[in-house]
């Protein structure tokens, strides 16, 4: 009864908070449009020199994904490298080919190379070898970058807005003083922590399926498996924030210190939610990964999501994000003891 | 007369300390059914540490407090006290209404017994016709009001009040006085911090307080008579050892 008032009580306080409101639906459907333009816009075009190569090789070369410039020595092409002209030059040194780039952007280096790599490759084997032929278990060579960050993204973004709102809701409570008021009534310290739950939980469900929609049937990110699994998953990653939110808001005095707890509590997560190949991280702070719930929601969320798994993948990552939770929320009854005793 | 009547709160040796700051010295008092107590002193003295260990917000570092005979906290004994924080303590973005309705429903008060201890409420602090209104639009002495009809919502036995009229004009004051001795009259045992002296004037019984020591205890008239002085003012300043 009491938690049902103060579920309405929060939902209230949302509804009548437009902008707040407008933030935690519209801010991620925002973001997620950017990302999606700009990891899926057009494959950069490389811009190559080739110096003293006989014509009747660059009139095979497939001039359609790149830009050939030749050049009649190499200093010429030098200068045309410093002046940003060209990306990189290829000269014929007695027989055998050799790059020069001009190496500050990683993306362009790569891009360039590969383009070199297919287009002489090809030409010396011929031009008429076997393809390989690639198939996939998973994805397709249409999937783009936006498609393997998505489901981490999407993750990321409910846990960021829910953590802050929760945290900031709660900080309020603190120094507007109704927290005191709160508990001078006969209300029991799971009874708030359960309403805050309920009332946030249900706003969740409403705003991770509004933002799900949008990435998958707008944006078209690559969804295989079954939208309810991406709710589920979701909304038990919300459930993670909205507990670790208010935990950490009391250790924070106001809604600046709850901020100063981004860089330190949401962003690391980041790194260890696979958006960065987990393998190659040092170390020295790989172990933190295991330690954080995006950890394991980002990857429930991807093996639904790219790959088409289904309860029997993520059950597992889902029992620990309920694990999360109920650890969060034990610690924050205990937390609730430092302004009421019982 | 009044010394035949329950004891409603019994304070015993009640001392409190935060961190090597003593706050609360050795506190005994009681106080009976049906009294309106006031804690007079100046800010600082302790009154709203002890009032809220009275609402079951704090607990004594040693000694006990009971209340209707029981210790506290408790919140079966919560359940029969109102509270009224210094601070408003609203729900800004609420309207009174819904800031009405769900302290209500706290109480455990449901359908048409809520709707109506809601008007009833309103009207004794003579906001009837600003219940719509979003708090965050209400005067400074509306939210006080406010604040006061919340305490009242689930008419309990007691009222504990931490500076109800500060920032009260006077005719406001004065009106709220009345709702006071008006719920007094019909049983409501009343404990009212304040600093304001002609405030403390209006108690049945008054506790002096300073530096977190409770120096006096009496009726107004008694203690201006004990110190042979014309104002609660100057029996403070006799007691205090001025």
């Amino acid at each position: 009864m009491r938690v049902i008032a103060l579920t309405k009580r929060i939902l209230q306080q949302l509804i009548h908070d437009k902008r707040t409101l407008g933030l935690l639906i519209f801010a991620p459907i925002l973001v997620l449009t950017m990302l999606h333009l700009v990891f899926n816009g057009d494959d950069y075009v490389p811009k190559v020199g080739m110096v003293e190569i006989p014509e009747a090789i660059v009139e095979q070369i497939d001039m359609t994904e790149a830009e050939v410039t030749t050049y009649n020595d190499e200093s010429e092409a030098e200068k045309a490298l410093v002046a940003g002209a060209v990306d990189g030059y290829i000269v014929l040194n007695g027989g055998s080919p050799a790059v020069f780039l001009e190496g500050s952007d990683p993306t362009v280096n790569s891009a360039t190379i590969s383009w070199i790599h297919s287009t002489f490759g090809e030409m010396q084997q011929g031009g008429n070898a076997d393809y390989l032929e690639v198939d996939y278990l998973h994805g397709s060579s249409d999937m783009g970058s936006f498609d393997y960050f998505g489901p981490v993204l999407l993750g990321f973004f409910v846990f960021f807005f829910v953590f802050i709102i929760a945290g900031v809701s709660f900080i309020r409570e603190r120094t507007t003083g109704t927290l005191e008021r709160l508990l001078s009534t006969p209300i029991r310290k799971w009874e708030i922590v359960m309403g805050y739950v309920f009332g946030f939980g249900i706003f969740t469900i409403i705003q991770s399926t509004i933002i799900a929609w949008y990435a998958i049937y707008v944006l078209g990110m690559m969804m295989v498996g079954s939208f309810v699994h991406v709710l589920l998953i979701t909304l038990l990653l919300a459930l993670t924030a909205l507990t670790l939110g208010i935990l950490i808001s009391s250790f924070a005095n106001n809604e600046l210190q709850m901020i100063q707890f981004i860089p330190i509590v949401v962003i690391p997560q980041i790194f260890f939610s696979g958006l960065f190949n987990l393998e190659t991280i040092s170390d020295w702070l790989s172990w933190v990964g295991p330690f954080t719930p995006l950890y394991y929601a980002a990857d429930a969320l991807r093996d639904v999501m790219v790959r088409g798994h289904g309860w029997h993948e993520i059950y597992i990552n889902l029992i620990i994000l309920l694990g999360f939770s109920l650890v969060f929320m034990l610690l924050n009854g205990l937390a609730l003891r430092k302004y009421r005793k019982i | 007369m009044m010394s035949n009547r329950m004891s409603w709160i019994s304070i015993q040796h009640v001392y409190k300390q935060f961190g090597k700051q003593e706050v609360l010295k050795d506190i005994n008092l009681e106080i009976k059914e049906g009294e309106i107590f006031g804690l007079l002193g100046p800010s600082g003295a302790g009154k709203s540490t002890l009032v809220k260990e009275l609402a079951g917000l704090d607990v004594p570092t040693s000694g006990e407090n009971l209340i209707f005979g029981e210790k506290m906290p408790s919140l079966k004994l919560m359940k029969r006290i109102g509270y009224m924080a210094q601070a408003d303590a609203l729900y800004e973005d609420l309207s009174a209404n819904e800031n009405l309705h769900f302290f209500a429903s706290l109480y455990g008060l449901k359908g048409k017994i809520k709707k109506a201890r809601i008007s009833e409420v309103m009207q004794i602090v003579d906001l009837s016709g600003h219940l719509n209104k979003l708090v965050s639009n209400y005067s400074g002495g509306m939210k006080r009001r406010l604040s006061l009809a919340i305490a009242l919502l689930h008419e309990p036995e007691m009222l504990i009040l931490d500076e109800p009229t500060v920032g009260i004009d006077p005719v406001l004051r004065k009106s709220i006085w009345e709702a006071f001795y008006n719920l007094n009259r019909n049983g409501t045992t009343i404990i009212i911090t304040t600093h304001v002296m002609d405030e403390a004037e209006k108690c049945d019984r008054l506790g002096l307080m300073r530096d977190g020591e409770l120096i006096a205890v009496g009726t107004p008239e008694a203690l201006k008579n004990e110190t042979k002085t014309g104002s609660i003012e100057q029996a403070f300043l006799v007691y205090g050892g001025a």
